[in-house]
C-alpha cells in the first residue's frame, strides 16, 4: 500500500533529477520525498477521519468522566485519556487547574499530561508507517506505562503538598463537591455536517502546526539515513553499552521536540543499528522533558514538585530503554 | 462599555481572538475593553480548560477556539 510512495520518490528523484541510489545525495533525497510525501497523505487522510469520529470528545467531557472513577482505574483511564484526546502543550496549565478543581487526584491529572505528548494519533500513525505496528504498540505500551507509573508514584509520595497555594485549595474545594452532580451538564448531539466541520478545521490546524516538524525531522533522518556511515552507530553504539540509554535521556532533555518530528529520526536510529531500548528513551526524553513545559508548570508547582517530576521522568525513560534493550531479542 | 477578557496562555491563538474582537467592536462602533488575561488563577476562576476563551462582562461566553465572528458580532450587540 505505501509502494506508491516509493515509486514516486524514485520516478522524482532517479528519474526527473536524474541523481542515482548509489550516491549519498541520491539515497537521502530519495528517503526525504519517500518519506514526506507519505506522511503528508497519511496525516491529511487520518485527522480527518480521526476528528470525524473524535468531534463530541472535549476535554470538559474528559474531566467530568475521570471526576467520579475509582482511583486505580483511574491512572489507567487518565493515561489513555491522555493518549486520545487532542492537546496542545500551550493548554497544559488550565487542563491542570480544571481537573484539580474538579478534586481529580494529582496523580490522574499527571498521568494524563504525562501521557499526552507521548502519544496521540500523528504519532501512532507515523510510527505505524515508518517503524511497522510491531513497534508502535510497543512504544505505546512503553508510554502509557511511563504516565501510569508516575501517576500512581505522585499520589504515592502526596504531591499535591508542593502544589502552589491556590491550587491546593482549588483541589481541596473540588474534592469536598465532587460528589455534587453537575447541573450543567446538557447532553449534546451534533450533526454530521458539524462533525465534517470540525474535522476539517482539525485537520487544517494539526497539519498547520506539523507539517514544518515533519519536513524537519524527515530531513534530519534522511541526513542520517545518507550520510552517517553504515555500520558506525552499530559499532560505537549499537551494543546497548549501558551507559548509552541515560546519555541519550540527558542529551534528549535539551533537545525540544514533539513527537512528529523524532519519529522520522528514530526510524533512521533505528535502521542504522541504534539498540531499540537507547532510541526509544532519547525520543521520549525530547518529547516529554523539556523545559518550556516545565517553566509552564512552574504556575502551579512549587521548585520540590517539579524536580520531583522531572528526575522521576528521566528515571523512568532509563529503565524504560534499558528494559527494551535488554528484552529486545526476544520481541 | 463592554469589558471583553480573552484568556489565554499567550499562544497564537489568543492574540488572533482578541485582535479578532477588537476589529469586530471597531467595525460595530461598540465600545470596548480588551484585556488579556493570561493568569492561572484567572482560569481558575472563570472555570476555563481550553484557550483561548473569552469572557464579556464577567460571563464566559467562549472557550477552546478562535471564536466565529458572527458569534463575536452576537456578544457584542447583545
Amino acid at each position: 500500500m505505501f509502494q506508491i510512495f516509493t515509486d514516486f520518490a524514485s520516478w522524482l528523484v532517479y528519474g526527473q533529477i536524474g541523481l542515482t541510489a548509489e550516491t549519498k545525495l541520491g539515497d537521502a533525497l530519495h528517503f526525504f520525498v519517500e518519506d514526506v510525501s507519505k506522511i503528508f497523505v497519511l496525516l491529511l487522510l487520518m485527522i480527518y477521519i480521526i476528528a470525524l469520529v473524535r468531534a463530541s470528545l472535549n476535554i470538559e467531557r474528559v474531566r467530568d468522566y475521570l471526576a467520579d472513577k475509582h482511583k486505580g482505574l483511574g491512572y489507567i483511564l487518565g493515561s489513555t485519556l491522555g493518549a486520545i484526546t487532542p492537546f496542545c502543550s500551550c493548554s497544559s496549565i488550565p487542563v491542570f487547574l480544571g481537573f484539580t478543581s474538579a478534586g481529580i487526584p494529582i496523580g490522574i491529572t499527571m498521568a494524563f499530561l504525562v501521557t499526552s505528548p507521548l502519544i496521540n494519533e500523528v504519532a501512532v500513525l507515523l510510527l505505524v508507517s515508518l517503524l511497522g505496528w510491531k513497534f508502535t504498540l510497543l512504544y505505546v505500551v512503553v508510554g502509557m506505562g511511563i504516565g501510569i507509573i508516575s501517576g500512581v508514584f505522585l499520589d504515592f509520595i502526596n504531591a499535591q503538598r508542593w502544589l502552589k497555594s491556590f491550587a491546593a485549595e482549588a483541589l481541596e474545594r473540588g474534592r469536598q463537591e465532587s460528589n455534587v452532580a453537575d447541573p450543567h451538564e446538557v447532553e449534546s448531539t451534533i450533526t454530521m455536517l458539524e462533525r465534517h466541520r470540525f474535522a476539517v478545521e482539525e485537520t487544517t490546524d494539526i497539519f498547520g502546526r506539523v507539517w514544518k516538524w515533519v519536513i524537519l525531522g524527515v530531513g534530519l533522518g534522511a541526513a542520517l539515513h545518507g550520510f552517517v556511515p553504515d555500520g558506525w552507530i552499530e559499532t560505537h553504539l549499537g551494543d546497548g553499552q549501558w551507559w548509552s540509554v541515560p546519555a541519550a535521556v540527558l542529551l534528549g532533555i535539551p533537545l525540544y521536540s514533539n513527537a512528529t518530528a523524532v519519529i522520522p529520526v528514530m526510524e533512521s536510529l533505528i535502521v542504522k543499528g541504534l539498540p531499540v531500548g537507547t532510541t526509544m528513551a532519547f525520543c521520549m526524553s525530547t518529547v516529554a522533558a523539556s523545559f518550556p513545559e516545565f517553566i509552564l508548570l512552574k504556575q502551579v508547582m512549587q521548585w520540590r514538585l517539579l524536580a520531583v517530576l522531572f528526575s522521576l521522568l528521566l528515571v523512568a525513560f532509563t529503565l524504560a530503554g534499558w528494559l527494551l534493550n535488554i528484552a529486545d531479542p526476544f520481541i | 462599555m463592554k469589558t471583553v477578557k480573552v484568556l489565554g496562555s499567550g499562544c497564537k491563538k489568543c492574540i488572533k481572538a482578541a485582535e479578532l474582537v477588537e476589529a469586530v467592536a471597531l467595525e460595530l462602533g461598540v465600545e470596548v475593553n480588551i484585556e488579556k488575561e493570561s493568569s492561572p488563577e484567572a482560569m481558575l476562576a472563570y472555570g476555563v480548560m481550553s484557550t483561548p476563551a473569552i469572557v464579556i462582562d464577567e460571563t464566559l461566553v467562549h472557550s477552546g477556539s478562535i471564536p466565529s465572528r458572527e458569534s463575536v458580532v452576537n456578544w457584542l450587540n447583545g
